[in-house]
């Protein structure tokens, strides 16, 4: 660790200053491009978010605008008296519930059985295969989503009737879309979430499964049993990341799966800004409901990391 | 081993659980693609399943002679090109200095980077930054904005982190600074993540939809997901193709399908290839982030 050279220290601090800039000083330089683009792209948009506590004008400056109503709150209260905006937060929160509770014990329970695979180049084979879904985008998912489960042409209702059933109306219907979605969730995630379950097994002593297996357990048992718990300290961490970000909402899913008539549904956060946003221009009122979101998702994400630190994990803050 | 017996009943369970997870992986691909080589009457009488019928090569041919299509896709690429070599030159620009122990300033530079990426302002504080920016329906927003991911600085530092401290100092000793330092020691040693990186930034300006939505409406500018999405939730291609010249009506479900997998084939052909770096970089990534 000690700076070989240099044998800077039996010099006074200016001199050691300018002997540490002599040497450090092009790292300074590498920093400045990327210091300047959090500084423009991601600070000086937190200035922009005082438009949440104005009335925002055009032709104004972000300085100059006027202060809204109710001490600066009135479009936080007009927010929550938005029927589209409540509808949109009960969406989030519903739809990020159902994606945890379905989405979150899929991978695991893959990756215990990916481990259990014995064929080597099978298993390689299933996983390239399985890490495919994550590449797409959501439009390209929506789009085979459209035509695999389309009402009267898509293969799945195609088939069912060939089978002499109904047909299922799977993005056409409240219900039925939000099982689609979370299925999709499902098929696009499961196979790249068990890559960190995978790397957390590897790392099981194998002793532990030869002891198992000298007891006579079964599979399943040491499934069970062995696997299982070797990994129990990743399950807590990313369920507590998870559980941090259940304000978070997605643009792109909800968006290209949504259609007019499931949109009492499919209507989140992130569209919602959109929507009454950049389309109808009301900037004061989705600042407001931007401002609230990152707020209230901080607050979690720090709830969380306290929880993970306090089952004895490393914290994700 | 002794229970031979009941371990083969076990394994042939798990193989027939892994066929169904690569099916209902591969199948939604397959029968898209067989639509797309699908003649039209095929498709209105929903004859297709995981085979084309009546094969041709039609919708391919339409699309690939309709400039806005073709167009796009040059686009895109262009866009992914030169977006990814400006946020792997951004991000190792970032993360390099950050590995050295002894930067003053290290803990504080660090701290700022990582709250971006728990508190951000938002959608539109960041639309009006773009627009006072004037950079607004320019082609630099569909770069600029979204150039460089905390969450792959953070990988890369780890990874750099891991190269050993002795080897910086022994070419220190031989009197390199430290951009030698980089580029003689470190980048040769980073083709994994530089790799895993690339592809993150790559597939993430393919794929990118919802900052083109937002912050572009010159039509010449639209990446390929912006025209896919038009194209797939139009109710009949007419409305978005007829305004261009005109199509023949019983080829719009074929023509769905093919665009679809114009946008998906470029994916398809470059992942598998960079699987064994992306491992690393995704298990380091979900580790440290």
């Amino acid at each position: 660790m000690t700076a070989p050279a240099l044998p800077v220290s039996s010099r006074g601090p200016r001199q050691k200053l300018l002997a540490y800039l002599g040497r450090y000083w092009t790292l300074y330089m590498l920093l400045l491009l990327p210091l300047l683009y959090f500084a423009v792209f991601k600070y000086i948009p937190m200035l922009y978010v005082q438009i949440a506590f104005k009335k925002f004008s055009i032709v104004k400056s972000v300085w100059e605008m006027p202060w809204a109503n109710n001490h600066g709150f009135e479009y936080f209260i007009k927010a929550f008296a938005n029927r589209d905006f409540i509808l949109a937060l009960r969406n989030t929160i519903m739809l990020n519930l159902l994606d945890l509770i379905a989405g979150f014990p899929a991978p695991i329970a893959l990756a215990i059985v990916l481990n259990e695979l014995r064929f080597k180049r099978f298993k390689r084979l299933t996983q390239t295969i399985a890490y495919m879904p994550h590449f797409l985008s959501w439009i390209i998912i929506a789009g085979l989503a459209l035509q695999v489960f389309a009402p009267s042409t898509g293969l799945v209702n195609v088939l069912l009737g060939r089978m002499g059933l109904e047909p299922i109306p799977f993005l056409n219907d409240s219900a039925h879309w939000v099982a689609t979605y979370v299925f999709l969730g499902v098929w696009q995630s499961i196979g790249w979430n068990t890559i960190i379950y995978l790397a957390a097994i590897t790392a099981i002593n194998p002793e532990l499964y030869e002891a198992a297996a000298m007891d006579g357990a079964s599979r399943i048992r040491r499934m069970w049993s062995v696997t299982l718990p070797g990994i129990r300290s990743t399950i807590v961490v990313m369920l507590i990341i998870r559980l941090g970000y259940i304000l978070g909402s997605e643009f792109d899913r909800p968006y290209a799966l949504g259609n007019n008539l499931v949109k009492t549904v499919s209507n989140v956060i992130a569209t919602f800004v959109y929507i009454y946003g950049i389309r109808g221009l009301q900037f004061s009122l989705t600042t407001a409901v931007g401002l609230f979101q990152s707020v209230v998702g901080v607050v979690f994400l720090l709830v969380a990391d306290r929880f993970a630190k306090k089952f004895g994990e490393r914290g994700i803050v | 081993m002794v229970i031979s017996r009941k371990t083969k009943a076990g394994d042939w369970i798990i193989v027939l659980i892994c066929v169904t997870v690569v099916l209902a992986c591969l199948l939604p691909i397959v029968h898209i693609a067989a639509r797309s080589l699908s003649s039209s009457e095929a498709l209105i009488r929903s004859e297709v399943t995981l085979w084309p019928k009546g094969l041709n090569f039609d919708a391919y041919g339409y699309l690939l002679s309709d400039g806005k299509f073709t167009r796009a896709l040059w686009w895109t690429t262009l866009l992914t090109i030169v977006g990814t070599a400006l946020s792997m030159f951004m991000t190792t620009l970032c993360a390099y200095p950050l590995t050295y122990d002894k930067l003053k300033g290290r803990k504080v530079i660090n701290t700022l980077i990582i709250f971006t990426m728990f508190f951000n302002a938002g959608t539109i504080p960041t639309y009006l930054l773009l627009k006072d920016l004037a950079i607004l329906n320019k082609p630099a927003v569909l770069i600029l904005p979204y150039c460089l991911s905390v969450f792959n600085i953070i990988i890369m530092r780890s990874f750099l982190k891991e190269i050993p401290d002795s080897m910086r100092e022994s070419a220190e000793i031989d009197g390199a600074g430290p951009i030698r330092v980089l580029v003689s020691i470190y980048l040769p040693l980073s083709t994994p993540v530089i790799a895993t990186l690339s592809l993150f930034y790559a597939v993430g300006r393919w794929n990118g939809f919802s900052d083109a939505l937002m912050f572009m409406n010159v039509r010449e500018y639209f990446p390929i997901q912006l025209l896919l999405y038009n194209l797939i939730t139009a109710i009949s291609n007419i409305d978005v193709f007829t305004a261009e010249g005109g199509t023949a009506p019983g080829l719009s479900e074929a023509l769905k399908a093919a665009a679809i997998m114009f946008a998906t084939i470029p994916i398809l052909a470059v992942y598998p290839w960079l699987q064994r770096y992306f491992i690393a970089g995704a298990t380091l990534g979900a580790e440290k982030g």
